[in-house]
């Protein structure tokens, strides 16, 4: 009997040890799996706001993700309503939108029309207005707005600013 | 130490270190095959074939092909393709395997349903299967990814968006799986390991379970005849095959069984040499774009029917609908609740249960494939919840079934 608790002195020790270094690689297999420093440094985009031209939609890159541009006109921002001005991005005099420009039903990528101010995707047939806005089914939100903060007359995408985070509060965007 | 004596020849030789001719015997000439059966039953020996000519065109694909963004589809539609000697050859080997491993895939899982070999101590034969069935999508869904085409980056993209889970926008999952924001070099070089290395291993463990899982059951017959396989070998062993109601594995039923797979191979190397585009989906022929969505996203044909219960809800109940479809299946032996392990012909309702399933599963995969609109918008929705609707339907025709 004495070997036989000896044995399983052994096995639970054997069984302990086992655990601890089962669970420990583990956690660095999910490490090894995570997005690399590199990856996430390259996860900010800079953009100069002064550069664009009114009504004309500019798509920038974040994150390998579209991103539209669209500087607003006199005449746009007049023809908002208090609730459509809630999505604007305002730096000094200049008014924008910035959003993903990935439809939130399946992913495609709507197109902008500059005449009727407004955006269709073409995959299911969704629309939006000039802020990004849901106008048709099936896109079940509107444009999503991507985390951004104001810096002058810059716009650094990927770093939550004041503004962001006063959208995001209010539902505006996710 | 065991005794060993001067070996009288080559094979005694062997046979004193390696048991080859008990091994032949366990393996093969005393393995024991019912008489009674049909073509479809060398389905399983045609997947054996199919897997294998994956493996060896994969391992040519492998020599040239370049798991990197910028070379990936150059490499396999560039080098493979032209420069390679008889490169197109384990391409469209390859793409046409992958496809058609499905349809006998199918085959074989329907096959099953149809004569209940699910039930009586076979339901780790068919849970083996199911996890098989499993492991051969995300293995073709990997390979997908690796020519980084236009359909290859956007069912990149999907696909993992399905593991955000809709509203609840699990985005660091996705970006976990993906090691970055959207698919780019840290995801093609995991799906490529994947695909060449992790799923092939784990398919390759699954084959023996899914083999070592009929060892005691045995395989089915026609008839869901209950056969005393001891009782039976030892009557051919005595010389009555005539009357025994079994037979050997090799090469009574090789032969036989080797045949359809040789009629599956004149098939198989006809869609090779003359429709390897079937497989070959155009859009795939545009490097990948991730700044720029092709027009209609479809999957591969076998991943249809699944794709078209995820489609037509709004994406909670979508996704729930695709979950459940995934799993489903699995289950089968345990949703089955008749005693009867007969041809669904002899079995009432689930003789149409059968058929219906069937026909819904046609019906899906035909309607994914087609933008939606209507009416295939209504007629894929209709079938989703037909689909949904048998499985929750099973247990109850089956409770009612009579005894036979």
């Amino acid at each position: 009997m004495k070997e036989n608790s000896r044995r399983g002195f052994m096995g639970k020790a054997f069984g302990a040890v086992a655990g601890v270094g089962a669970v420990a690689s583990l956690y660095a297999m999910k490490k090894s799996w995570d997005p690399l420093p590199s990856v996430k440094a390259a996860g900010f985009t800079t953009l100069d706001m002064s550069t664009y031209p009114e009504n004309e939609l500019v798509t920038e890159k974040w994150r390998g993700k579209p991103i539209f541009v669209l500087k607003y006109t006199k005449d746009m921002l007049a023809k908002m309503s208090e609730v459509d001005k809630s999505r604007v991005i305002t730096l000094g005099n200049d008014t924008f939108m910035v959003c993903l420009g990935l439809c939130t039903h399946l992913g495609c990528i709507p197109g902008y029309n500059p005449v009727e101010q407004n955006f269709l995707c073409a995959c299911h047939g969704g629309m939006y207005d000039l802020t990004g806005e849901v106008t048709k089914a099936p896109p079940p939100r509107g444009l999503d707005i991507p985390p951004f903060k104001i810096d002058g007359t810059k716009l650094v995408l990927g770093e939550e600013g004041p503004e962001y985070k006063a959208m995001k509060e209010n539902g505006i965007t996710l | 130490m065991a005794h060993f004596t001067k070996a009288t020849s080559v094979k005694d030789w062997f046979n004193q270190r390696l048991a080859v001719d008990k091994v032949e015997k366990v393996m093969m000439s005393e393995y024991w095959i019912p008489k009674n059966i049909n073509f479809l039953w060398a389905m399983g020996m045609v997947l054996v074939i199919t897997f294998a000519l994956l493996l060896v065109s994969g391992i040519f694909l492998l020599m040239y092909y370049q798991p990197n963004v910028d070379l990936a589809f150059d490499s396999v539609n560039y080098t493979i393709m032209s420069e390679v000697d008889f490169g197109w050859l384990w391409r469209h080997v390859h793409g046409v395997a992958a496809s058609v491993v499905f349809l006998i895939i199918y085959i074989h899982m329907f096959t099953g349903i149809y004569y209940g070999s699910y039930k009586k101590g076979r339901e780790m034969i068919w849970i083996s299967g199911m996890l098989l069935f499993v492991a051969f999508s995300a293995e073709a869904f990997s390979g997908y990814m690796l020519p980084w085409g236009q359909m290859s980056y956007w069912a990149g993209m999907v696909i993992t968006n399905l593991f955000s889970g809709g509203s609840l926008h699990a985005d660091g999952l996705v970006e976990w799986i993906r090691g970055d924001y959207v698919p780019a070099q840290a995801f093609l070089n995991r799906f490529f390991m994947l695909h060449v290395l992790l799923i092939p291993v784990a398919i390759m463990g699954l084959i023996g379970l899914h083999f070592g899982a009929l060892r005691i059951p045995h395989v089915n017959n026609q008839d869901g005849e209950e056969i005393d396989f001891d009782i039976e070998a030892e009557k051919y062993l005595k010389g009555d095959k005539a009357g025994s109601r079994v037979m050997r594995f090799a090469n009574d039923f090789m032969s036989k069984d080797m045949m359809v797979v040789g009629i599956y191979l004149v098939f198989f190397f006809y869609l090779v040499f003359f429709h390897y585009d079937f497989a070959m989906d155009p859009v795939n022929f545009d490097p990948a774009d991730g700044l720029k969505t092709p027009a209609h996203i479809y999957p591969e044909w076998y991943f249809l029917w699944s794709y078209e219960i995820l489609r037509p809800f709004s994406t909670d109940i979508g996704l729930m609908a695709f979950a459940f479809a995934q799993v489903i299946f699995m289950a089968l032996p345990f949703l089955d609740r008749s005693p009867n392990t007969v041809p669904a012909s002899r079995r009432g309702l689930f003789k149409y249960w059968f058929w219906a399933m069937l026909i819904d599963m046609i019906i899906l995969t035909a309607m994914g494939k087609v933008p939606p609109v209507e009416p295939f918008g209504s007629i894929g929705f209709y079938a989703a919840l037909t689909f949904i609707g048998l499985w929750i339907a099973l247990p109850f025709i089956t409770m009612m079934e009579k005894k036979v």
